[in-house]
């Protein structure tokens, strides 16, 4: 192919994409990390003004906060959502007849938006839960638990797993379903018992689903937003923000496009980091076949 | 069949029914209390409707500007999605195909995005993208949803061209298409399994996305989500009202899975493999 073709294939079949993908993704990304290091107030650039703004991010109680309540948002949500989910894609492989049934119950979650299930869960908690809590004299539910910030947390972490388990659910049905039968024939002719059957040959067996819902989980335990606005909104006394939220409140909130910048490239350096740590340890359990 | 494999298979459906149905149970407290008054509802929200009332439904209907949302909803996913298949294909296809270093790093470059938050460049976007939104915000969004959709549709499809033999791509050169020719006659059809995916993944992200939509649309041009949100902030007092808000938010994606079940299933487990 002569340097012309090429160059002219590369423009019809790349050319679009790679340019939409640079102009929304790069360059916003570039310039992000850029306008941390200057004076910048969302429209124009002064000066440089080196870490100041990373110094005055770590300086806000708040910052701290959000990074405390983000940490055990992660990890609680990144313990139970694969906690449920494996269990779900356990009852869905397992010999019923209602299996796809049941599976196509368990997703449903999945599909309408966290801000609609967000506001679902407040009527639930604000209303529902309260009004039956006074009729029956249940005194945990007789306050809303949103107006609690221990209680508000582990609200938040509940709709969390509702709502992301049929998803990571899917994942572990693809891992369970690829394991060999003949592997697990000889299994049960060596007699092993259906956990140990579970335990020492499926679960070795798909590490990769694990590796795949785990990052998944990481990944949207530190993204979290839309639930969060709408189940609690950042309250009571903005201290369940998670890092998102936060973010976007300094930002757009009051205003502080250098801070706001600053946490979130924090955040994005976090991310990747965590994310990096899971997937190699993840991956050293996986058995190549 | 043993007795007791029998009782562990009753245990196991015993369990996943009950789950099962509080997977469920929010949305039908959704819909039973939408038919209620507002006494009713704050008298016992569990219970079913005694009369049933159909005015929540009118009043959420216009006040939530139910159709102006859905009509924006529908274009703004319909295109987007279909932009996103026809650029990310050709652009997986012209990456799996051209074995050079430079479409190498670009398809590296395209998987280490993914790790990239939105909220890590969502401030210097929003200030450097105002002028072109205030223009057209529904093309604007179509536009940012092509850009943050493309390293994961591509990734999808590049998985899928390397299983296709080279040696269709040749036949077809050989008689004579042109490149595009041979991509779009015969390279597209036959990926309609992983189109399918990224069709079912992108639609699910862009129609329940809410975070961009709020920074980037007005009143005129708001999507489902987001007057879903705006009306419930206005209206959580009017409980009747607000669920029936609700349930005309989570009508139309149900109705869709109810119809679609397997391919969004199979296309999902798909796409979360890769």
């Amino acid at each position: 192919m002569t340097k012309t073709r090429a160059v002219k294939k590369f423009l019809k079949f790349a050319g679009i994409p790679l340019a939409i993908f640079t102009v929304v993704l790069v360059v916003p990304f570039v310039n992000g990390f850029y306008y941390t290091f200057t004076d910048w107030d969302g429209f124009k650039v002064d000066k440089f003004v080196g870490f100041s703004n990373y110094a005055e991010s770590f300086a806000d109680p708040k910052f701290w906060t959000t990074l405390r309540f983000t940490g055990l948002f992660v990890v609680v949500s990144l313990v139970l959502v694969n906690v449920v989910a494996f269990g779900l894609a356990l009852i869905v492989t397992a010999n019923l007849r209602s299996r796809n049934f049941l599976r196509t119950l368990f997703f449903v979650p999945n599909l309408v938006g966290g801000v609609v299930l967000g506001v679902i869960w407040q009527f639930i908690f604000n209303s529902a839960i309260v009004a039956l809590a006074n009729k029956y004299d249940w005194e945990l539910f007789k306050q809303s638990w949103l107006q609690d910030t221990n209680k508000a947390f582990w609200a938040l972490i509940i709709v969390t797993v509702w709502q992301s388990s049929g998803y990571m659910m899917i994942v572990y049905i693809t891992g369970l379903v690829s394991v060999e039968t003949d592997v697990l024939e000889a299994s049960q002719i060596d007699g092993a018992s259906p956990l140990r059957t579970l335990f020492a040959i499926k679960i070795p067996l798909m590490a990769q689903a694990f590796t795949i819902a785990l990052f998944l989980t990481l990944r949207g335990g530190f993204m979290a937003y839309d639930v969060n606005v709408a189940l609690t909104g950042g309250g009571p006394f903005r201290t369940t923000e998670l890092i998102s939220l936060h973010i976007f409140q300094d930002a757009f909130g009051e205003g502080n496009f250098g801070t706001g910048q600053s946490k979130a490239v924090i955040m994005f350096i976090v991310v990747a980091l965590a994310a990096l740590v899971q997937v190699t340890v993840s991956k050293r359990y996986e058995v190549q076949r | 069949m043993n007795t007791r494999a029998r009782w562990g298979r009753r245990a196991t459906f015993a369990i996943g029914i009950t789950l099962g149905f509080a997977y469920v149970f929010p949305f039908f407290l959704v819909f039973v209390n939408s038919l209620k008054l507002k006494y009713d509802i704050l008298a016992n929200p569990l219970s079913l409707p005694v009369s049933i009332t159909w005015e929540n439904f009118q009043q959420a209907y216009t006040k939530m500007e139910f159709f102006r949302s859905l009509t924006n909803s529908l274009i703004i996913t319909v295109f987007s999605v279909s932009l996103l298949i026809i650029s990310s294909s050709m652009l997986a296809y012209y990456l799996s195909r051209t074995k050079s270093k430079l479409s190498k790093y670009i398809f590296l470059v395209l998987v280490a995005s993914m790790i990239v938050p939105f909220q890590a460049l969502m401030i210097p976007f929003i200030s450097r993208f105002a002028p072109f939104v205030s223009i057209n915000n529904r093309a604007a969004l179509i536009f940012f949803y092509i850009g943050f959709g493309t390293a994961l549709s591509t990734f999808l499809y590049h998985g899928f061209i390397s299983t296709i033999p080279t040696e269709i791509d040749e036949a077809a050169s050989i008689d004579g298409a042109s490149d595009m020719v041979a991509f779009w006659k015969i390279i597209f059809p036959m990926m309609r399994p992983i189109t399918a995916t990224v069709a079912i993944i992108n639609a699910l992200w862009i129609w329940n996305d809410f975070l961009l939509p709020r920074l980037v649309l007005t009143q005129e041009t708001q999507t489902l989500p987001l007057s879903t949100y705006l009306f419930y902030g206005q209206y959580s007092i009017e409980y009747g009202q607000a669920m029936a808000g609700l349930a005309l938010a989570v009508l139309p994606i149900l109705a869709f899975y109810l119809v679609l079940q397997k391919q969004f299933i199979s296309g999902i487990a798909a796409g979360a493999v890769k």
